[in-house]
């Protein structure tokens, strides 16, 4: 065996093994989370309100705050955002200033770490709007976060539908709305949802801004004036104020649930608006 | 040769030139086009022949830019003229594109696509109206039994019957083609070539091609064009026996292409 070919055999051992760490680490944290938090979760745990601060009782209210919070800033981004992408890839002058504008807007918005959302809503929701610490506060803050990622990926599934579709509805005398109503955002919609799911990836998992804006409280949240604790802040107080290291892991193995039941649910209703519209 | 009454005036193209920002892609071109005739464009590739077509159903003006100058008459009626309604306009006048292009939905729902859209809900009107569109697209002994199975599992051949099928539902004057058989194997094509003189009957068609023999087979008129110039039109049988111009006959003739 020559030198060179212990190289390549080397190297692709080295990648082999890169591509496995992947692998090995997600099963790493998600058995250390299932192993230390499975003792937790009973039904009693999941169905019961939490009592002395977390230490007794269950996590009911953070699981609805963390649902409430979530479907709302949903809601409130969804629409917008596939507006605009709707605006942007098929009404707006691709070259015009604006359009430029709004893109560089979301790109930078990106960016911007939650700290720094959670400080805006802060300040202008729940002080300046006197909104108060509360479901709405948060979920406006979440629905700005996840804003510039439902347009991103809304714009790249408006995109990719063939051309030739659209000038094949125009052909036939529809308007250019009825074309993006009939055409366009049904053969968009897988799209559209894979930017759904990775925005309720960030929404679900956010906690810095939530702490500003919607609270820690332990309540029940029923109107969207009322604070909520969701189930991520609630595991971040768990940990950091040491009140129970087996139910912050109890909530964490929740919370991983939660995020694929959500995953499930949005890929479904999608698929069944985009069947409705078609 | 054989005869040809003149029909009437379908479609005038008058002095008509396009412009795509400051490339001018036509250059006075006028034409008559007859109704119930196949009229076939040809020349090579970057010719106009295609953008000529466009400005026939004000399709150009989807590309920012374009600018077209002249007029177009549609049964005597200007369709340049800022109180034409394009969407009417589309409706009379109807495309087929190169390549097939099914809307991801069932056969039924690609056909009854254009009437929804001009407001028909009845469903039997739209049974009624689908059936007989894939029918006179002879599509309908093909896709009877699977209408609402998805378009997009039908063959080439039948999609592009399809699309054709789903611009007669929207019951328009003037079919506009554009190479519908380029993407075609030969069997298809013949098919499609058989369609077009059965469509003739009832519709005005305009037909862009590639292909020489195909605008031999199909067309009652021809025009050639060159480098943005409408160079001959003419009766097909005389334009291919007897061309007028050197430049006509060297294209004809495979001397360049």
């Amino acid at each position: 065996m020559g030198l060179a070919d212990v190289k390549e055999k080397a190297l692709t051992g080295l990648f082999w093994l890169s591509a496995l760490m992947i692998v090995g680490v997600l099963v790493l944290i998600i058995g250390y989370i299932i192993v230390n938090g499975i003792s937790a979760i009973d039904l009693k745990f999941i169905l019961e309100p939490p009592s002395r601060a977390g230490k007794e009782g269950g996590i009911s209210t953070t699981i609805v705050g963390t649902l409430y919070l979530t479907v709302v800033s949903l809601l409130l981004s969804v629409p917008v955002g596939v507006a605009s992408a709707v605006y942007l890839e098929e009404y707006a002058n691709p070259n015009s200033r604006f359009a430029y504008l709004v893109n560089l807007t979301a790109e930078t918005m990106a960016g911007i770490p939650s700290i720094i959302f959670g400080l805006f809503g802060f300040v202008f929701f729940v002080i300046f709007l006197n909104m108060g610490w509360s479901v709405i506060s948060g979920s406006l803050t979440l629905a700005i976060m996840i804003l510039p990622t439902i347009m991103r990926t809304s714009q790249e599934a408006i995109k990719a539908v063939a051309p030739e579709l659209r000038e094949n509805s125009l052909a036939l005398g529809a308007s250019k709305w009825q074309t993006v109503q009939r055409i366009v955002l049904p053969s968009a919609v897988p799209g559209i949802t894979t930017g759904i799911i990775l925005s309720i990836g960030r929404a679900i998992g956010e906690t810095a801004a939530l702490i500003l804006t919607a609270g820690s409280s332990l309540g029940m949240p029923i109107n969207l004036s009322d604070p909520a604790r969701s189930m991520a802040v609630h595991l971040y107080v768990l940990a950091m104020e040491g009140i129970s290291m087996e139910r912050a892991f109890g909530t964490a193995c929740l919370l991983i649930v939660l995020i694929v039941i959500l995953n499930f649910l949005a890929n479904w209703s999608m698929r069944r608006l985009s069947r409705a519209a078609g | 040769m054989t005869s040809l009454n003149k029909n009437k005036v379908k479609i005038k193209s008058q002095d008509v030139e396009v412009f795509y920002n400051k490339f001018q892609a036509l250059y006075e071109i006028n034409m008559d086009v007859e109704e119930n005739r196949v009229t076939a464009l040809i020349g090579p590739s970057g010719c106009g022949k295609s953008t000529f077509l466009r400005t026939l159903n004000r399709l150009n003006e989807l590309i920012p830019g374009t600018e077209v100058k002249g007029q177009v008459f549609l049964d005597g009626q200007p369709i340049y003229s800022r109180d034409v309604d394009v969407v009417a306009l589309r409706k009379k006048v109807g495309m087929v594109f190169q390549k097939p292009s099914v809307f991801p939905m069932s056969i039924y729902d690609n056909v009854a696509y254009g009437p929804r859209i001009h407001g028909i809900k009845n469903k039997y009107d739209l049974d009624s109206i689908v059936h007989n569109s894939l029918q006179a697209a002879n599509l309908w002994d093909e896709v009877s039994d699977r209408l609402h199975s998805p378009a997009a599992r039908l063959s080439g051949g039948q999609q592009q019957r399809l699309v054709i099928a789903r611009v007669l539902a929207v019951n328009p004057e003037v079919i506009l083609m554009d190479e519908p058989a380029s993407a075609l194997d030969p069997i298809s094509t013949s098919r499609l070539e058989a369609l077009i003189a059965e469509l003739k009957e009832s519709y005005t068609i305009v037909i862009v091609t590639h292909n020489m023999q195909q605008a031999a087979r199909v067309s009652d008129y021809t025009g050639f064009f060159l480098n943005g110039y409408l160079v001959e039109f003419n009766r097909t049988d005389e334009l291919f026996v007897n061309p007028r111009d050197k430049r006509t006959e060297d294209y004809i003739t495979g001397r360049f292409g």
